[in-house]
Formats: structure tokens, C-alpha cells, sequence
């Protein structure tokens, strides 16, 4: 069994602050971190490859500093790590991501199960998994809460939808987004941290992957950012002050509005 | 090789792309932009800048004759044979931009018995609606559908095409879209047709709700985009509104899949998916303990609202995971949101934001709740919430 897990690199929205005066973001000393769902994709692929034998390879797209989310995912447990890094990427949106991606997993030959996290905190699309599937012509389960089993070269697992779970099988090689609810990640471990110092990272360019510039990045991306604002915020909302006795009557009237009007 | 470029000439130092980087990566040194080789070419400089200094080259070879393609096209999503909501509420934006750029409005409808919805469709804003029958089209199966709709949108070559953003949506549509060598855009909330370029200009909120991104796909079609659900306003049913009904015939082949649906757990009677409320109250550490969500539970029964929470009590063990709100939980958007000892730390933010009304109840004044809420009490809830369900029940009899 080999997986392949996908993760990226993202600045911590968390730490993103709006600059009160300005209206604009302030991002000097944002830390770039693993994306925290890639964390449940990269527990998943570990569970199952403590439990069936093989090897976990994790991979990532982007700038060479990227390379730091694959150590990460090495400490935590990760047999190989491979970086996925060209100029010539730079600025890809979903299709040219996942068509880059999907080469790297062509080329890396053996793999059975490609594990991504359901969405990067960034850009929050959740579209990469679902496009590497489509790109590698393999089938997908999308928004898993739950392997049930890997065996006989199927997967079985089940998707948490909108009122309720949907319990599918899928025939093996096939890619999987996995949601929070699948499980708990392991912390770094001490001999998964001494690896991911030593461990040779291999990078793979464009012309390792055999892949076109005008496939690829910016110029394979058929969507682009055109604007970006900020969001208006509703400082104008309404205080209420009193008794515990004024304030429930305010909220009751609020609650009650239109049944009452 | 697409590159990204600082006219010295025309740079005028402003400093206006500096803050515009969501990376961070411009700076200014000498009264010029200079952006460094960590930029990741996302775009948003060059549209801040208003001297048109910022250039990003992108080589496009191959261009795709975008006026062969008209008519906005909605992908209908049904369970059990029941249309979901989410669906009437894209038809009436379809309707909306149709009109706008006077085009059609088709709807794919695919499904093991169509019933009457063919003709509902079409009294919420549908011109034509295509339908698939099939019974292995009883539940949404990835590869069937991604075969059908793909050659649907082959043949009928519409310029726009939405699907909500739904599991089922964003499961299909980034298949298709790649399929078709098109652009998608995630989780859109707002949705304008540019009168000069006929570009839809998509805008979706994104690095967790921090800022609003308008995006376009200029040179293929169609332009696909996914809908955040209950953002959009269905139209009122016109029984007067005519259209045309198309059956669509699965080819030999399209209803081959890789993957089975074994079963499907629906939830269980009081599970509740919080996603689709009206009203959601909702509860943080502030609520102190389990047996006190019952407050909460009193009130959102009264309201017929269901139980939201926030991350620290789901981790305090208070109430299950599939009731947190925010980032690494659910993104809702009710009519209103009751945060009741929620903060509003920015994780949870991003999860509720978009509510049309949130009310927060909470005792410190200096939280953070209170700077995006609607309406904000500035109390004890223990001393509130019993009072407010006291009132109800006393207006109600
Ligand atoms: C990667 C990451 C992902 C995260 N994802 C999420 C997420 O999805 N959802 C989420 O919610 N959080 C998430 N968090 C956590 C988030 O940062 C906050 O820690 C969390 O939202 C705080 O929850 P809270 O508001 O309930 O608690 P607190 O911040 O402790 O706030 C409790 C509030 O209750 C008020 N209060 C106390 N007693 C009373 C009373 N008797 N009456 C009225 N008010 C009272 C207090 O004044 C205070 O404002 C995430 C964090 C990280 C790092
Ligand atoms: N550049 C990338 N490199 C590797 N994996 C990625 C990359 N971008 C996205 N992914 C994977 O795809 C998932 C969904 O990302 P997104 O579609 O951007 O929301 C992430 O959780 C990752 O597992």
C-alpha cells in the first residue's frame, strides 16, 4: 500500500489582523504553517499504513520554503517526502494545482490511495482533491468523516453530506478528502523529528514532470483574482444595556418580531 | 512563462499594492514597488494599482472562441427526489444575470423520476430544463453525473454554470471543470455579469473570511462557479412562466461508476444538521458546563432553531463536533445567530459572519462579538436566557 498525501503550505489565517484605520490587512509577521486539515489527511494515511504495511509519501506544491510542511509531516510520521517546485508554477489556481500535482502522483508510479485535506485554509475552494481525481481519470469519496476499511483493492468510507452519512465504496487507486471528524492527529515524535532533519528531499521542476508551461501556473490557470477587498464589517450594531428584566424583553421583541408583527 | 513585472517609469511609489499583497511579499524601496520572488502572481496588486505600473504577463496559447457560448446553466441537486432548495435560490440569480445580458436560463435536472419538478423549475425562472432519468440517478454519484452534465454543457455550450456549494456541487463541479479544461470558482456569494466583457465577475470570501476575492475566467468557457446556499433569493413561483421541457437521454456507458453508495444513514430524529436552520443558538465557554447547553436547547426549541457552538466548548466536551461553527467546524448562514458566551475569536468568526442577523449575549463589553454583531446584550446569559424563555413562553399563551 502507498499513499500519497497532499498538503500545503498556508499563512495562518489566524494570526491575519485588519488594520482598523486602513481597512486592509496587516500580515507583517503572519507565520506560514501546515494547512490544519492536511493534518487529519496525513493521520488517516498513517493509520492505515500502520495497519496494512507500505510506506506514506507526502507531497507538496510550491515556493522551495515549502519544503518546511513536508518536514513537519515527516516528524509526524511520513516515509518519503517529495516538493513539487518550478518558477514556472508559481500563481496556479485549482486546475493548473491539480493537474501538476496529478503528474507528480503519475510519475511516483505506485500509488494506490491519494489522501488531500478537504480544503486549504487560504484559499478555502476545496477543489484540488476532486480535480486530482479527474485528472488521474480515478474515481473520489469527498468529504470523509470515515474510513471504514481499506481491503480487496476497494475503500470503504463514509461521506458526511447535508442530513446525513452516505456510505461508499470505491474501487482502489482513488483519491479521498478527509474532513475533521475522521480522526485525531498524532503529535511529531522524537525519532519522526530526527528523520526529518536528515531526510534528502527530492525536487521535482517542470521538466521532471514532462508537463508544458502553458498547462501549468499562471498561465495554465483559466480562473484569476481580479480584486480583492476587504470585507465590510457591521460596526454599526446595535448595544443594548440594562437590567437582566430590560434586556430579555429587547431580545424577546427581536426573536418574536415577525410573529408578533 | 507568465511573469510579473514593475514599470519604473510609471511606478509612482504610491505604496497602494503594499497592503493589497495577501502574501505580503511587495515592498517599497526608493519610491518603487518592489516585489519579490516570493510572489505567488495571485494578481490583486495589479488590480490596486492605479497607475497600471504592476504587469503580469500570462502566455495563453491556445484560445477558446468564447462567443459560441450563451445562457446560464443551474445544476439542480436532489435527494430522494425532492429539489433542494439551494437550487430555487440559483435559478433566481440565473434569472437575475439572464436578464441582465439577455440569455437563457437552462436547468439539468438529473433524477430517477422527475415528477413535477421539470415544471417547478421552470415557474422559478427556468427557460429550459434538461432532463436525465435513469434509476441509477436516484442518489448523486460522482462519475454518472460528471459524464452526463460534462457533454450537457458540450452540446448546449452555455456561457455560465452554477451548482450550489453543497457536498454533492463541490464534489461534481471541479471534476467537470477540469474535464473541460475551465475555471471554477469556490463558495461564490456574489455573482455579476461585466456589461463590456460579458465575464462573470465571480466574488467569494476567502483566507477564512479575512478578505473578499473577485475572480474572473476570461478566456474559456464556461465559467463555473459554485454558490454558497442561502446567500442568493429564489424568485416567487410564476405558474404563468413558460418553458420547455428536453429530455437528455444518458449515452451507453454514462451511468458506469467506480464508486457505490452502499447506504445512506440519514440523521437521526433531534440530530439536526446546523447548516440548513433558519435560527441557530449558539453556545461557547461562557455557557460554563454541559448540563447548561440545556438553556440553550430550551430556547432553540421554543424558536424552532437548532444548537450551534463554538470550538472551546466542542472541545471541552460540552456538545459534539458536528454543532461547532467556524473554521475547522461548519460555515452557516441563518436568518439569525445567537452566540451566547462566544468571543468571537476570528475562527469562529469566519463560520457565522455571513448570518443576516447575529445577536450576541455576553458579559464582557470589550468582546469581540460585539464589533461585527447586529445586535449585542451586554450581560449575564444565565440571568438573560431564562428571562428571554420566561417572555416567550408568556407572549405566546
Ligand atoms: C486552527 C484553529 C482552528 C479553529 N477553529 C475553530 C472553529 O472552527 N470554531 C471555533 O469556534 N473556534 C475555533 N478555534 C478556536 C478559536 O480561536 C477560539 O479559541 C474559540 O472560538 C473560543 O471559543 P469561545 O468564544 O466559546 O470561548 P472564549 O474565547 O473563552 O469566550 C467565552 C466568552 O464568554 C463570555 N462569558 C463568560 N461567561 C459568561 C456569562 N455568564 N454570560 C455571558 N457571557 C459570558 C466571556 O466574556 C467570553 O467573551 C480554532 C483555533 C485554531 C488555532
Ligand atoms: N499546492 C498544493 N500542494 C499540495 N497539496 C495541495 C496544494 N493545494 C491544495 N492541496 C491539497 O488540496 C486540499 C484542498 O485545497 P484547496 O482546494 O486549495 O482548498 C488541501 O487540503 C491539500 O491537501
Amino acid at each position: 500500500m502507498r499513499i500519497a498525501v497532499a498538503v500545503k503550505q498556508v499563512p495562518d489565517t489566524a494570526e491575519v489582523r485588519i488594520d482598523p484605520e486602513r481597512g486592509t490587512l496587516i500580515r507583517e509577521g503572519v507565520p506560514s504553517i501546515l494547512n490544519p486539515f492536511d493534518e487529519y489527511a496525513l493521520e488517516e494515511a498513517f493509520r492505515w499504513r500502520d495497519e496494512l504495511g507500505g510506506t506514506v509519501v507526502v507531497i507538496t506544491m510550491g515556493p522551495p520554503w515549502a519544503e518546511s510542511v513536508l518536514r513537519e509531516a515527516v516528524a509526524m510520521g511520513a516515509d518519503e517526502a517529495l516538493l513539487i517546485s518550478d518558477r514556472a508554477f508559481a500563481g496556479a489556481d485549482t486546475w493548473a494545482t491539480s493537474h501538476t500535482l496529478a503528474a507528480a502522483v503519475t510519475k511516483l508510479g505506485d500509488v494506490d490511495l491519494v489522501i488531500t485535506g478537504k480544503q486549504a485554509i487560504d484559499g478555502d475552494t476545496a477543489q484540488t482533491g476532486p480535480s486530482i481525481a479527474a485528472s488521474l481519470d480515478w474515481p473520489q469519496i469527498t468529504f470523509v468523516g470515515k474510513v471504514r476499511s481499506i481491503e480487496d483493492g476497494h475503500i470503504l468510507a463514509e461521506r458526511y453530506v447535508e442530513g446525513g452519512i452516505e456510505v461508499v465504496r470505491s474501487s482502489l487507486p482513488a483519491v479521498v478528502t478527509i474532513l475533521k471528524d475522521a480522526n485525531t492527529p498524532r503529535l511529531p515524535s522524537l525519532r519522526g523529528k530526527m528523520k526529518a532533519r536528515k531526510l534528502e528531499i527530492p525536487t521535482w521542476g517542470i521538466d521532471d514532470l514532462g508537463l508544458d508551461p502553458a498547462e501549468t501556473g499562471l498561465d495554465g490557470s483559466p480562473t484569476r483574482v481580479v480584486t480583492i477587498s476587504t470585507p465590510e464589517t457591521s460596526s454599526d450594531g446595535e448595544m443594548h444595556r440594562g437590567t437582566p428584566e430590560e434586556l430579555a424583553a429587547v431580545l424577546a421583541d427581536l426573536l418574536l418580531g415577525e410573529e408578533e408583527s | 512563462m507568465a511573469s510579473i513585472e514593475v514599470r519604473k517609469d510609471t511606478c509612482v511609489g504610491c505604496g497602494a499594492c503594499v497592503p493589497a499583497c495577501p502574501y505580503g511579499v511587495i515592498s517599497m524601496e526608493d519610491g518603487l514597488a518592489i516585489i519579490s520572488d516570493e510572489c505567488y502572481l495571485c494578481g490583486a496588486c495589479e488590480s490596486s494599482c492605479s497607475f497600471g505600473a504592476i504587469i503580469i504577463r500570462q502566455d495563453k496559447s491556445e484560445k477558446v472562441d468564447i462567443s459560441e457560448y450563451s445562457g446560464i446553466m443551474v445544476l439542480a441537486e436532489q435527494r430522494d427526489r425532492v429539489v433542494d432548495h439551494s437550487t430555487l435560490e440559483l435559478l433566481g440569480e440565473a434569472r437575475r444575470l439572464a436578464d441582465s445580458c439577455g440569455q437563457e436560463v437552462l436547468a439539468a435536472l438529473l433524477t430517477s423520476d422527475c415528477g413535477d419538478w421539470p415544471a417547478r423549475l421552470v415557474e422559478h425562472g427556468a427557460d429550459r430544463v434538461l432532463v436525465t432519468s435513469a434509476a441509477e440517478l436516484t442518489h448523486f454519484r460522482t462519475e454518472p453525473f460528471t459524464q452526463i452534465v460534462s457533454r450537457m454543457i458540450e452540446e448546449m455550450r452555455p456561457a455560465v454554470v452554477l451548482a450550489a456549494a453543497t457536498t454533492t456541487g463541490r464534489d461534481l463541479m471541479p471534476r467537470i471543470a477540469k474535464n473541460l479544461n475551465t475555471g471554477l470558482t469556490a463558495d461564490c456569494t456574489e455573482l455579476v455579469i461585466d456589461g463590456e466583457s460579458g465575464n462573470l465577475m465571480q466574488t467569494r470570501p476567502a483566507f477564512g473570511g479575512n478578505i473578499m476575492a473577485t475572480i474572473v475566467c476570461a478566456d474559456t468557457r464556461p465559467q463555473m462557479a459554485t454558490v454558497r446556499p442561502r446567500v442568493m433569493k429564489a424568485l416567487e413561483p410564476d405558474p404563468a412562466r413558460a418553458g420547455e421541457v428536453v429530455e437528455f437521454p444518458a449515452a451507453h456507458g454514462e451511468l458506469d461508476s467506480r464508486t457505490e453508495i452502499l447506504e445512506f444513514l440519514p440523521l437521526e430524529e433531534g440530530e439536526v444538521d446546523i447548516t440548513e436552520s433558519d435560527i441557530i443558538v449558539s453556545g461557547g465557554r461562557g455557557v460554563k458546563d454541559s448540563t447548561n447547553f440545556a438553556l440553550l436547547e430550551e430556547l432553540a426549541g421554543l424558536l424552532d432553531a437548532s444548537v450551534g457552538a463554538s470550538r472551546a466548548s466542542v472541545d471541552a466536551g460540552w456538545i459534539p463536533y458536528p454543532h461547532q461553527v467556524g473554521q475547522t467546524g461548519k460555515t452557516v448562514n441563518p436568518k439569525t445567530y445567537i452566540a451566547c458566551g462566544i468571543s468571537g475569536a476570528i475562527q469562529h468568526r469566519v463560520g457565522m459572519q455571513s448570518s443576516d442577523r447575529i445577536i450576541a449575549i455576553n458579559k464582557d463589553e470589550t468582546a469581540p462579538i460585539f464589533e461585527f454583531c447586529h445586535e449585542g446584550f451586554i450581560g449575564d446569559l444565565f440571568e438573560i436566557l431564562p428571562l428571554v424563555i420566561k417572555e416567550i413562553k408568556k407572549r405566546r399563551s
